[in-house]
């Protein structure tokens, strides 16, 4: 009894301290600048004005329409590129299989932060600067992807593959009607991660805007940081809600697939 | 003995492989191989505006690379920051592990807090810390001012800077380790946890001479990662110091960013990346050798 008091004491003031400064940011994105001055800890009169304000200095609901399309874009290009190149690992037997899954593994030995001069130059090759593609497409797979899914591929049962061969089933139509279907909540998996680290990436889209029509929230966020001289905190706090609370959203729903996906990558793997 | 029509089998299966695989290397050649090489060519090169090769200098800019100060210390400030980070953001999250492990009501709640920097991003994260971190109004400042305990310039001041930008890397960082080292204590079996208790093995000693050990794959996998994400830490550094007070937060991707995109000195910028590049391999590399050997498996 005495251990399980301590331990909801532990848990409860770890969480406490890991949760605050999102629960003080909600708080101060709902204050006055009177509120700020007095160190309040709740908005004595909660209002709306942060967030309409910030809607005011920066296009919000276009940055924020920017983000969705451009995670969506990465999410759906991951589950499809992934799983077509994860099956090809696991399901069509060719020569130098091996050695191009070496070379996909190698690639995450490149870290991207090392490649960025380049591809800045690529894209501005491409005339892709301040486009949507220039944001998507660079990021359409990644060698995490499809080891993910290679390694549940290799958990589907042989016989299944077997009979299917034998009823003349053709490698697209086995990729369709049963790798995909069969392998739901690793793709979910997948999107989820897809979906997060997209909305939430920032060196990469701040290299490739200069200005509103193609940016995402992140960005916009930073905007709103920069631009806020007369301490006007509550905008700020606005902003910091506003982009991170459909990620966390996804989170909380898709946690169980995140963990499941984050734990094949690493232990299994 | 191979006849004809087995040869034009393997040919038909391997164009179909490759066409499976074809977007995929199609991406990683053009965004990742082909970036890497010219990467190397460029930090070798004199190159002019939009990225055109101007002529071969050799290793003139990684002469200058050491005898660059900036450079020199972006270098130490992302040996040190991974100091100040990874030893205490694992050991955080093992703690939070541990304690989320326990099968009590309402841990799902608590894991689920625990696992909540996953998903908010790394400026939103860094924009709620900027006001925690003001010199006047911050929260942090007020609270100690509670305690009648004088303002700290946490982001203004170069000596508290690198310590506050990591501070919040730290609160980043956990929830990923988290899931990562709960994970891992999940895995263990149960038995060995009831034959240590029969044996008269205490919560301690339970924790010290089974979990820590059995955990010791996963941890050294984590300190890799933590390593490698401090290493490349960027987006808390941009919005939170921007690199200053006067470069002690001047981490080496910021570095690079500021070199080749603000002072539009490719060449120099190239000789960093190949810098980080050649560091984050021998670190992975690291991993993969000692992976197999070191750690302890169940």
């Amino acid at each position: 009894m005495m251990k399980k008091i301590i331990f909801y004491i532990l848990l409860s003031v770890s969480a406490f301290i890991m949760f605050a400064p999102i629960l003080y940011a909600i708080s101060v994105s709902f204050m006055s600048a009177s509120d700020i001055n007095n160190a309040a800890l709740l908005p004595s009169k909660p209002s709306f004005d942060a967030y309409k304000e910030a809607a005011e200095r920066i296009p919000l609901l276009q940055f924020l329409g920017n983000s969705l399309l451009i995670a969506t874009s990465v999410m759906i290009g991951q589950i499809i590129l992934c799983s077509l190149a994860a099956f090809a690992f696991v399901f069509i037997p060719f020569k130098g299989k091996n050695f191009l899954f070496i070379l996909l593994l190698s690639t995450m030995l490149i870290p991207f932060e090392s490649t960025i001069i380049p591809n800045h130059v690529t894209i501005i090759n491409l005339g892709w600067l301040d486009t949507y593609q220039a944001l998507i497409v660079p990021t359409l797979v990644t060698p995490f992807g499809v080891f993910l899914l290679r390694q549940h591929f290799l958990t589907m049962p042989k016989e299944l593959w077997d009979a299917a061969q034998m009823d003349g089933c053709s490698y697209f139509r086995y990729y369709l009607s049963f790798a995909l279907p069969l392998s739901k909540a690793t793709l979910g998996a997948l999107s989820i991660f897809a979906f997060i680290s997209s909305w939430n990436s920032y060196l990469w889209p701040l290299i490739m805007t200069s200005d509103d029509s193609v940016r995402p929230i992140q960005i916009g966020l930073k905007m709103l940081v920069s631009s806020q001289a007369s301490n006007n905190w509550p905008i700020v706090m606005a902003g910091a809600i506003i982009a991170l609370v459909p990620t966390l959203l996804i989170l909380f729903f898709g946690l169980k697939y995140i963990r499941k996906g984050l734990l094949s990558g690493s232990i299994k793997g | 003995m191979k006849t004809k029509s087995n040869i034009g089998k393997e040919i038909k299966l391997f164009g179909m492989g490759l066409s499976y695989l074809l977007p995929t290397f199609l991406l990683l050649g053009v965004f990742l191989f082909y970036p890497i090489i010219k990467t190397i060519q460029f930090s070798l090169s004199d190159v002019l505006d939009g990225g055109v090769v101007d002529h071969f200098v050799g290793l003139k800019h990684y002469l200058a690379l050491f005898s660059s100060a900036s450079f020199l210390n972006s270098i130490k400030v992302s040996f040190i920051f991974v100091l100040y980070t990874v030893p205490i953001t694992i050991i955080l999250s093992l703690f939070l592990a541990v304690i989320a492990n326990e099968k009590l009501k309402g841990t799902k709640f608590f894991q689920m807090i625990f696992s909540s920097q996953l998903g908010i991003s790394g400026a939103a994260s860094s924009a709620i810390l900027l006001f925690f971190f003001h010199p006047t109004l911050g929260t942090i400042n007020n609270m100690l001012g509670f305690f009648g305990i004088p303002s700290i310039g946490w982001l203004t001041s170069p000596d508290w800077a690198l310590f506050s930008v990591a501070l919040a890397t730290v609160w980043m960082g956990l929830s990923l380790n988290f899931i990562l080292l709960l994970g891992g204590l999940q895995n263990i079996s149960v038995d060995l946890y009831e034959s240590a208790t029969v044996d008269g093995a205490g919560y301690w000693t339970r924790l010290f001479k089974i979990t820590i050990p059995l955990l010791s794959p996963i941890l050294f996998f984590v300190t890799i990662i933590n390593f490698i994400n401090a290493f490349q830490s960027f987006g808390q550094i941009h919005i939170l110091t921007e690199g200053g007070p006067s470069e002690a937060t001047n981490l080496i991707v910021y570095s690079i960013y500021r070199e080749s995109f603000i002072y539009g000195n490719y060449g120099f910028a190239s000789a960093q990346a190949v810098a980080l590049f050649i560091i984050t391999l021998v670190v992975t590399l690291i991993q993969f050798k000692a992976g197999e050997g070191r750690v302890h498996y169940q």
